[in-house]
């Protein structure tokens, strides 16, 4: 298909999402508390949110936006539940 | 075309953001101030991507809702989101960068308390302690 420049605008900031992702994901894997992990995962939620938001504009499919909706929707309720997790283990040990 | 050149702007903003978000995540030295840069440039850079989207997808009115209400909800929770992750890294004795140097929460917890600020439960010894 013939690509307009809007298309390639959306494919070099796709790219540059992607890089992003891999920086978010560096500092899951290395963040020393939990809570880093927790926090990095988070920006990894955002992300791909973004990443679907742009994604959704270039194969022109609205309802793409839906998915995104509903995956800051999981993230919030993953960090809430993570966040009482670690409150809880915190509890136990004092 | 006008919508393309907005969405264009938008998106450039919004790669601004999220790079902001990632390089603090990479470079700050402790979990609160990562959250700091994750939660406040994170939250901007989702809402300026959906906007981009509501721009283009203007013609239709129920996906440019959908965006605006990602874009509502993202506000909404990020906050909530982070407040209770600090409290949850505060409470569970996270390292901090070494150049800290204020401590508001130094004895706002004395003991061990529940999400919503309510006190735990009594231990079974604490409840003979006051039965007797």
């Amino acid at each position: 298909m013939p690509l307009g420049w809007f298309e390639g605008v959306l494919m070099g900031v796709v790219s540059l999402l992607v890089i992003a992702l891999a920086g978010a994901v560096v500092r899951v894997v290395r963040g020393p508390h939990l809570a880093d992990r927790v926090v990095a995962l988070d920006l990894v939620a955002y992300i791909t949110v973004c990443i679907i938001g742009a994604g959704s504009m270039l194969v022109e499919e609205g309802p793409l936006l839906d998915v995104a909706l509903v995956l800051s929707l999981l993230a919030f309720l993953g960090t809430v539940a993570f966040a009482r997790f670690l409150e809880r283990v915190h509890r136990r040990k004092a | 075309m006008t919508a393309a050149v907005v969405s264009t702007v938008l998106l450039l903003v919004g790669v601004f953001f999220v790079a902001s978000a990632v390089l603090g995540a990479l470079r700050f030295p402790d979990v609160f101030t990562r959250m700091h840069a994750i939660t406040k440039a994170g939250t901007l850079g989702v809402g300026f991507f959906m906007a981009a989207a509501a721009v283009h997808f203007g013609d239709d009115i129920s996906l440019v809702t959908r965006a605006v209400g990602v874009i509502v909800f993202t506000l909404l929770t990020a906050p909530a989101s982070a407040q209770m992750i600090g409290r949850a890294a505060y409470l569970a004795g996270a390292p901090r960068a070494p150049n800290t140097e204020v401590d508001d929460l130094a004895d706002a917890y004395p003991e061990p308390t529940d999400l919503f600020g309510a006190k735990p439960p009594p231990t079974a010894s604490e409840r003979d302690g006051s039965r007797s």
